[in-house]
């Protein structure tokens, strides 16, 4: 049903991507006609959310300005960030609805579409059940929209199967915040990180994925403070760090149990803040016994001696900082790691003070805030758990509908996949979502896309997963609907529209509400403006955790951003959490919980001898929807490649440039060596960024973590094996940056 | 811009080249980088290096220039070449000791970095350095580097020449000057300049 109904050759010729390398109208074109208005919003990639000022002409983002008084990056901006601009009047732009026909993808008005999408998705739930209908949001999506998605999903559907591609980015770091604090947010800004006598950065390639926070380790290490990055990747940060802890891929925890072990065994943790503000570190105390360096050594391939060391210099600071992000989250036990670094931080008492404290480094644009507001499978607005009768009641009356119409739990990202794989569900919608590349098991991922029933997709590009569906429907990009996000920090930030959407295009916001105006929900719906929206989803999370009631957009423009939770209009937010030694429990406690270990859900085997773990590059932003459009960004790592230690190479004979075929348990690609030393000799690393024969998510499987539904991506056993020679993706000329950067004036 | 200063931070590259995409977002050369950018051996570090025109106070480009085509301005900043007057020779490529100047064959002339003209002659800092996610380059007020691990200075050694920068080179604390010939390190350096054999 979902295959492609054309070729793929003639799809990626009519949609792309095609890189564009000059701005709309052309690099002289500014020079003639000057912006006539410059639009202080937010980079739409990653959880950073720098500032920046778009420059608009007329309906067009023409180029950029850095935004300096914005105090996070004050003017800073990745390569992404300075060719963000490059994506509004992009060629691949899609303008209108597309209904899929035996012969391609034909144009259709926005009546024909949403009428043949409504009526699709009624049919099947009539058929099949109300669940038999999935949901797929994107952490990208302003927070208006993912809340909108979840309440389309609940009101609208009346189906408990939504989810998101947060799944995939930093959930076991929210599990594991919501078990010790019983909220899921970074608990301090930014700015403490300077004031950190000690920083640890757990599986976190700062300078790729975050490159802004790279600034803030280097302005801890002036002021006198350490750095110890623990990374399979020597990753740029590497350089400048004061302790290098070379860690094997999915042995995180052990190495955090080594040092807790340590502090404990020469009496370094802080006692009265422990007797004082937390419940738990008894047990914690015995399960690390077991952890002695030499034991941990073994386990991790950090040498004892380093162990030994940093946990001395970690205990003893009196202000020390962790920072993790992907390395230690995409596991699965994902949430042990990030429980594991939490441990550490409370047996020493770093919380709840300036420059002290535990930190996720929340990956995608809108990671944080689109994750609060309710398209997560077990969350209503404001962090509220979907299973909680209080909060089903609080978000019925604000939803006007009975606590009982509202679905329960679903499924998570790659469970919803996994049950359309088996026919349990039919049909999906997904917005601002690849999962044929960012999904684990690819060719699973293909297998379950073409049994489904009916498939449509809401996006502002024609992505690799929406060739298989039946109606796209033509959406907005960030800087086309008003709204807010949330930072990395907890900063809710205000996403100022910019143009409208280009052609027949449509903000998203009004696509939900076209579609459940035609679902018979209308009167649920009666937005004028994502403003409206906002407005209810303020009283939706109002005494939830991630509560938003005090922030306006007035505010947050005043302020350059109010951090949550903020309950009042004349609450001035709360940028550090915990300052009263109080946890979001109930108890008021930070409680320590007990990690177990458990093996790597893909075992390395003397079959699968070499440890695969995947990433990203600094000019790529996930499935790279958006940024393999943009020439100047593709040009800078136009495919991925094998990263390998030259002693590994050696065995299999393989030089740099080399073309290799990587093989694990599920699939094999073939891609070019990069011979490096900065990466460890049993472990190889490819980015994730492209589809087809070039996707390393061919080769990850759909391990999850048990609690979090995470998939393993950072730890897969593969074999490796020199080519031939390039493979048939090399060969075809289509999608590659060429030579000429055409039309280049 | 009045009071600030272009500062260089290698050891706080991270290689992710946002300066050479800003730099094409200049005016003067819009579409076309001026930065010089390095992995300076991938194979071995992530070490990288991104430099700009250090702008000379005795610019060696303009010396080496045979139709006069380089020109310093009363703000310090050396300029690419006057096009009607650049032949193209590639005598300044050559000459300039950090390797800075490029021949752009499609423009016929030498062009470099002319640190934002456009943007800091009117009161903006430069692309790059505004950007710049890990501050390794840095356009700044001189009190606002004073607190770094790493202090400026802006004479380098080159053998017998010595070339004073508007442009400064963050050195470990102490180090006064850069040099890249042992010759600057050794006791008897002068002497072994002096014994040259005849």
């Amino acid at each position: 049903m979902a295959e492609p109904p054309i070729s793929l050759k003639s799809l990626l010729e009519r949609f792309g991507p095609h890189p564009a390398y000059v701005p709309p109208g052309g690099w002289q074109d500014e020079l003639r006609n000057a912006p006539e208005r410059l639009v202080k919003t937010h980079c739409c990639f990653c959880g950073q959310q720098c500032g920046i000022q778009l420059k608009v002409r007329g309906n067009q983002v023409t180029g950029f300005e850095p935004w300096e008084e914005f105090p996070f990056n004050r003017g800073m901006l990745c390569p992404k960030g300075v060719k963000r601009y490059m994506q509004g009047g992009h060629p691949d732009r899609l303008h209108d609805p597309l209904i899929r026909t035996p012969q391609g993808f034909r144009v259709s008005s926005w009546d024909e579409a949403l009428d043949f999408t409504a009526r699709r998705l009624r049919e099947i739930q009539e058929t099949y059940g109300k669940d038999s209908v999935a949901i797929y949001g994107g952490a990208s999506l302003i927070s208006e929209k993912s809340y909108l998605l979840g309440k389309f999903a609940r009101v609208a559907l009346g189906t408990r199967h939504i989810d998101y591609n947060g799944r995939l980015c930093m959930v076991s770091a929210g599990a594991a915040y919501k078990l010790a604090f019983g909220v899921d947010r970074s608990p301090f800004p930014w700015s403490d990180i300077p004031k950190a006598q000690v920083v640890l950065v757990a599986g976190a390639n700062v300078a790729e994925c975050a490159p802004i926070t790279t600034d803030y380790l280097w302005r801890c290490r002036d002021a006198g403070g350490k750095l110890i990055v623990v990374d399979p990747r020597m990753t740029p940060i590497c350089r400048n760090a004061d302790m290098y802890l070379p860690v094997r891929p999915g042995t995180d925890l052990a190495l955090y149990m080594g040092l807790l072990h340590v502090i404990l065994r020469d009496g370094l943790e802080r006692r009265a803040f422990i007797s004082t503000h937390t419940i738990g570190f008894e047990q914690v105390a015995e399960s690390a016994r077991a952890w002695d360096p030499r034991t941990v050594a073994e386990k991790t391939g950090v040498p004892p001696e380093s162990i030994e060391r940093a946990a001395r210099l970690f205990a003893r600071a009196e202000r020390a900082i962790v920072l993790h992000a992907r390395g230690v989250e995409h596991q699965s036990k994902g949430v042990e790691n990030c429980s594991a670094l939490i441990n550490l931080c409370l047996a020493t008492g770093n919380i709840g003070r300036e420059g002290a404290g535990c930190a996720m480094i929340t990956g995608q644009g809108n990671g944080q805030g689109g994750r609060e507001h309710g398209q997560k499978c077990d969350q209503l607005p404001g962090q509220r758990s979907i299973s909680d009768p209080e909060a089903r009641a609080h978000t019925a009356k604000v939803w006007g509908v009975s606590p009982e119409d509202i679905p329960q739990a679903g499924y998570s990202a790659v469970e919803i996949m996994e049950a359309i794989h088996r026919g349990e569900i039919k049909a999906l919608l997904s917005a601002c979502f690849n999962p044929l590349v960012s999904l684990p098991d690819a060719k699973f991922t293909m297998e379950a896309l073409e049994k489904l029933e009916f498939f449509g997709v809401v996006d502002f590009f024609m992505s690799e997963t929406a060739h298989h569906s039946d109606v796209v429907l033509a959406g907005s990009l960030q800087e086309e609907e008003e709204g807010v996000g949330c930072t990395a920090e907890g900063r809710v930030i205000h996403i100022q529209k910019a143009v409208d959407p280009p052609g027949n295009a449509k903000g998203d916001s009004w696509i939900y509400c076209e579609l459940a105006k035609r679902l018979g929900k209308e009167q649920y719906f009666p937005y004028a403006s994502t403003r409206d929206i906002y407005d209810e989803l303020r009283e939706a999370s109002r005494g939830g955790a991630a509560d938003y009631f005090g922030i306006t957009y007035e505010k947050i423009d005043k302020n350059m951003g109010i951090f949550w939770p903020c309950p009042s209009l004349d609450h001035p937010g709360t940028p550090r959490l915990f300052e009263d030694g109080r946890s979001f429990h109930p108890d008021g406690k930070h409680h320590f919980v007990v990690t177990e270990w458990r093996d790597s859900g893909d075992p390395v085997s003397p079959e699968f001898p070499i440890y695969l773990t995947t990433g990203r590059v600094v000019s790529q932003y996930l499935s790279g929807t958006q940024t393999r459009r943009i020439g100047g960004l593709l040009e800078q790592y136009p495919n991925p490649r094998l990263e390998i230690h030259p002693r590994l190479a050696e065995r299999y004979k393989i030089n740099d440039g080399d073309w290799v075929t990587v093989t694990t348990r599920r699939n094999e690609i073939t891609l070019q060596a990069m011979v490096v030393k900065t990466i460890r000799p049993d472990t190889v690393f490819i980015p994730y960024h492209w589809p087809d024969g070039r996707s390393a998510n061919r080769l990850t499987h759909r391990t999850l973590d048990p609690r979090s539904k995470i998939p393993e991506y950072k730890v897969s056993a593969c074999q490796l094996r020199r080519a031939d020679g390039p493979p048939d993706w090399a060969l075809s000329s289509l999608e590659h940056p060429s030579e000429s950067r055409n039309g280049k004036a | 811009m009045h009071g600030y200063e272009f500062y260089v931070d290698p050891s706080r590259c991270i290689g992710c080249q946002s300066c050479v995409k800003a730099c094409e977002e200049c005016d003067t050369h819009r579409g076309t980088s001026m930065i010089n950018f390095d992995f300076i051996d991938r194979g071995g570090t992530t070490a990288s290096a991104a430099y700009v025109c250090w702008h000379c106070e005795e610019p060696t480009c303009a010396m080496a220039c045979p139709t006069d085509a380089i020109k310093k301005g009363d703000d310090g900043i050396v300029q690419s070449s006057l096009e009607p007057r650049c032949i193209g020779c590639s005598n300044c490529v050559l000459a300039c000791p950090f390797g800075i100047p490029k021949i752009f064959p499609e423009y016929e002339q030498m062009m470099k970095c002319d640190m934002c003209y456009d943007r800091t002659s009117v009161g903006k800092r430069p692309m790059c350095a505004t950007v710049c996610p890990s501050q390794a380059l840095s356009y700044v007020r001189p009190d606002g580097i004073a607190g770094r691990r790493e202090k400026p200075t802006n004479v380098f050694q080159f053998g017998n020449q010595k070339v004073v920068t508007l442009v400064h080179m963050m050195v470990p604390a102490g180090t006064d000057s850069v040099s890249i010939d042992v010759l600057d390190y050794m006791w008897e350096g002068a002497y072994v300049a002096f014994a040259q054999p005849q």
